[in-house]
């Protein structure tokens, strides 16, 4: 029963950091219909800054403040720049600029920092917090923040008026742009935004996966099932569909285990997860291309 | 009575295809303004134009300033609203919503709140719906509330497109007597594109007709109503 | 695209058989190690040949092509490894198991397109390593160690070094396989691969079974790809799960792109580049440590990203492509002429 519980509270801790990715996907893919690739890359950069500023004799929380503005100026450059100008693009040049992104980001990464695995701190408190046996402090920590990050994005994007207008300039480009909305920028606001949720997703991240070039790999598979689950265009959804799939991950591989355990078979276990993940993919894709709460309709052939 | 708004010679293209060959009109500052003519005469095109919806050239002067090649939004922060066709809402956004984002550049909350009210007293049915979705409103308050939403801009122009469209005689009526209002208590100036040109002509001081791309006639709404023509074609009298 | 000239097409084949026999004439310009080089350029020709008849010619985009590759090389691997097989005969096997593969693939990506599709096989490349180390596969694929084997040896007594006997064999497959795409694409079902690419609406009410087509051409692109994955695994004599991660996916598709996307000489030019730029990266790496003094280990993935993104903007069609454009203009100017001979296909539309 300890381990189920385990289990499932790590599942937690892990599907936030699903549901941070998975929104940052969201977000990019409502306002312009792309399935960011380099997501997870430029989260794993931006992972790299709060480590270098760490090193550099900052404390945590002031690296952590600094790496995420930096990947929201990022962000915002990289839309400006890179992508402004495929606007009408076809889709294969898109996905290919993405690819090239995701290279960038990855080689340069290995180029500066090398290949070689780094540990990255936990900023929280080994004794005082977290439950003895089921939740370990860092992990307490990392649904804490997260749920912080995304109470702040719903704030944001329910009450401001800047978060009005970027709904708006999702929802329809022209009619937002009637009332006066800069949808240009809105857009590349929009690219800051996710660039800086998928930043704080890497730094919580690191401390579990350690510092790597790769680390980001599975976790952006997951946050895209975790996208699909929970309909990809609906934010709402992406959030929840984060937390089930982080579960549903745990699960298997924790059945997994009992299975192997009780009869000496192994199935499955931790070195499918991304088997996982590509079944869930598949399966959503082209079983229930709206996901669980999804209004918006993947396009069909 | 001065120009607010002065076109001449409007050209626009949709990709190869133009559709509006020497479009010239004046639009007096505080009147209504209606442009008449067939489907695919260029109406609509016209009010895209001067919002720099489509490939444009010629000239629009708004206020003495010259606009075409302005960015959409920054035409529409000069002080036009362009009320589009088919009831420009954001549907998945509530009434409120719809409202406050016309204003979401203005720092004075009292002041909006204030011009929220105002445009309530206008449309007292949308105050009651206020917290509602705006696709669940039926198409008669889906206007009132494009063109509540164009009200919160606080224009001096606004470009009105088929706002009779798909909706039943009665509310039809209602919503052309609070455009006389709108123009008359709010000294918003209007520029009508309108199907049913019976409504269009008593509610407008001038008329327009276009024909292809091209205007072929103008005048005060009196006379145009008057011409023969006109009325066989447009009036069916 | 550009019909190749006939002439210049038996000069290069010529050169190509001939080449790698002066060795001992001229052993500083033809080396073993060069011959072996040049053998990979092939063989990355022909995976990028597989990725361009899916994507550049019927319009499906793929991420996953390092998939097929792996199950490809894993093919003849075990074939060679557990049951004796000999190389040569590894290929048909792996291109029957590869054309199966793919077409099962293609079956649900039949529901995708664009970004999704790109997601899908995004996902496959993904979880292919993970795939070929699980544990009740470990006793054919040898877990994460992978299986070594041997390189070709020439048969007969013919007296020439593996790494001559190596090209051959891999020039001829590559030969054979180009003729074959070309027949294809010029038969009335190539017609029909590229009409769906096209004018994908049309080609369903012109009665051309899209569906069919689509996870056809899906299992041929994969069958040419894992033939390439085939003979990697005797040239490099060595299959392991982690040398087919999603790397080696973008290494094809900075083929496809740099080649030109629905170009089948540029899938070779495309190949040959590839390989080129990851063989250079490494002097690529201490030029710009040494000699530019940056303290920074440059990979080839950021010239490979950085060409990916460039050519988006300024050449889409890939360089072939676009080089060809050049010259059509060039002519066009020395003729004075507007010529009103036909535009190359632009090829590569994404819908």
């Amino acid at each position: 029963m300890e381990q189920f519980l385990q289990q499932l509270a790590s599942g937690l801790a892990n599907g936030a950091i699903y549901a941070c990715v998975a929104l940052a996907l969201v977000m990019i893919y409502v306002s312009t219909d792309h399935l960011n690739f380099a997501q997870g890359e430029m989260a794993m950069f931006s992972t790299y800054i709060s480590w270098q500023l760490m090193n550099w004799g900052l404390s945590y929380w002031v690296a952590f403040i600094l790496a995420v503005a930096f990947s929201f100026v990022l962000g915002v450059l990289i839309e400006r720049i890179i992508l402004r100008p495929l606007h009408n693009a076809p889709v294969l040049s898109v996905v290919v600029v993405f690819i090239g992104l995701l290279a960038i980001c990855n080689s340069v990464a290995g180029a500066i920092w090398s290949y070689l695995i780094k540990e990255f701190p936990s900023p929280f408190p080994k004794s005082s917090f977290g439950i003895a046996g089921v939740i370990g402090p860092h992990q307490l920590g990392v649904v804490l923040v997260t749920l912080i990050v995304l109470s702040l994005l719903f704030v944001f994007f329910r009450f401001t008026p800047l978060g009005l207008a970027m709904r708006a300039a999702a929802q329809n480009p022209q009619m937002a742009r009637l009332v006066g909305v800069r949808v240009d920028w809105m857009l590349a606001l929009g690219w800051g935004l996710a660039a800086a949720v998928g930043a704080v997703a890497g730094i919580m991240v690191a401390h579990i996966v350690y510092l790597d070039p790769n680390m980001m790999g599975g976790i952006l598979l997951y946050a895209f099932a975790s996208a699909l689950v929970g309909g990809i265009g609906n934010p709402g959804g992406a959030v929840i569909g984060g937390f089930i799939v982080g579960v549903l991950e745990n699960m298997v591989a924790f059945t997994g285990n009992q299975i192997e355990k009780a009869t000496g078979v192994y199935i499955i276990g931790n070195g499918e997860k991304l088997t996982v993940a590509l079944i869930i993919v598949i399966f959503v894709l082209t079983v229930k291309p709206a996901g669980l709460f999804g209004r918006v309709v993947v396009k069909r052939v | 009575m001065p120009s607010l708004l002065e076109v001449k010679g409007l050209k626009a293209f949709y990709g190869q295809t133009q559709s509006l060959y020497d479009v010239g009109f004046d639009i007096p500052e505080g009147g209504i303004t209606t442009l008449l003519g067939a489907n695919g005469a260029g109406k609509t095109t016209t009010l895209r134009a001067i919002c720099n919806m489509v490939r444009t050239e010629g000239t629009i002067r708004f206020a003495g300033k010259d606009v075409v090649g302005m960015a959409t939004e920054e035409i529409v922060r000069q002080r036009i609203a362009h009320v589009p066709e088919g009831r420009g809402t954001f549907t998945t956004m509530t009434v409120d919503e719809n409202l406050r984002i016309a204003a979401y550049t203005r720092r004075d909350k009292a002041e909006v709140a204030a011009e929220r009210e105002r445009v309530f007293a206008y449309f007292p049915r949308l105050k009651e719906r206020i917290q509602q979705q705006a696709g669940t409103l039926s198409g008669g308050e889906q206007q009132m509330l494009a063109i509540a939403r164009a009200l919160m801009l606080k224009p001096r122009l606004m470009l009105l497109d088929e706002p009779s469209f798909g909706l039943a005689p009665l509310i039809v009526l209602e919503i052309f007597r609070i455009l006389r209002r709108i123009n008359e208590e709010e000294k918003v100036s209007i520029l009508l594109v309108e199907q049913n040109a019976a409504l269009a002509l008593d509610l407008a001081t001038h008329a327009y007709v276009l024909e292809t791309g091209r205007v072929v006639m103008s005048g005060p709404s009196d006379v145009v109503k008057n011409d023969e023509n006109v009325r066989k074609s447009y009036l069916g009298y | 695209m550009p019909a190749f000239p006939k002439k210049w097409l038996l000069v290069i084949i010529a050169l190509a058989v001939v080449i790698p026999l002066l060795k001992p004439v001229l052993p500083d310009l033809v080396s073993d190690y060069r011959l072996f080089l040049v053998s990979t350029m092939m063989i990355a020709a022909i995976a990028v040949l597989g990725l361009n008849l899916l994507t550049g010619f019927n319009g499906q985009i793929s991420l996953g092509h390092s998939a097929f590759y792996a199950v490809g090389a894993y093919t003849a691997a075990i074939l060679m490894d557990k049951l004796d097989v000999p190389y040569y005969a590894t290929l048909p096997v792996a291109a029957v198991v590869c054309f199966i593969v793919g077409y099962l693939f293609g079956l649900p990506a039949l529901k995708l397109e664009g970004h999704y599709l790109a997601l899908a096989t995004f996902a496959l490349a993904l979880a292919v390593p993970q795939i070929l180390k699980y544990k009740w596969l470990e006793d054919l694929t040898g877990g994460v160690q992978g299986i070594v084997l041997s390189k070709p040896e020439p048969p007969f007594g013919i007296p020439l070094s593996e790494d001559q006997w190596l090209y051959y064999y891999i020039f001829v497959v590559m030969v054979i396989l180009y003729w074959a795409a070309n027949n294809m694409l010029n038969s009335r079902s190539g017609r029909a691969m590229m009409a769906i690419r096209d004018y994908h609406i049309a080609a369903d009410t012109m009665g051309i079974d899209t569906s069919l087509y689509k996870t056809v051409t899906f299992g041929i692109s994969a069958a040419y790809t894992g033939i390439a994955g085939a003979l990697s695994a005797s040239a490099i004599a060595f299959v392991a799960p982690d040398s087919f991660n999603f790397f080696l996916s973008i290494k094809f598709l900075i083929g496809l792109v740099v080649g030109g996307v629905g170009s089948l000489t540029g899938s070779i030019i495309g190949g040959i580049f590839y390989v080129l730029v990851d063989n250079s990266a490494q002097a690529l790496s201490t030029f710009v440590k040494n000699d530019l003094g940056l303290p920074f280990d440059l990979s080839a993935y950021t010239v490979f990203g950085i060409l990916l993104i460039v050519l988006m903007y300024l050449m889409p069609m890939g360089i072939v492509g676009g080089v060809y454009i050049l010259i059509r203009r060039l002519q066009r100017a020395g003729r004075g002429a507007p010529a009103a001979a036909s535009r190359p296909a632009e090829a590569g539309k994404g819908h």
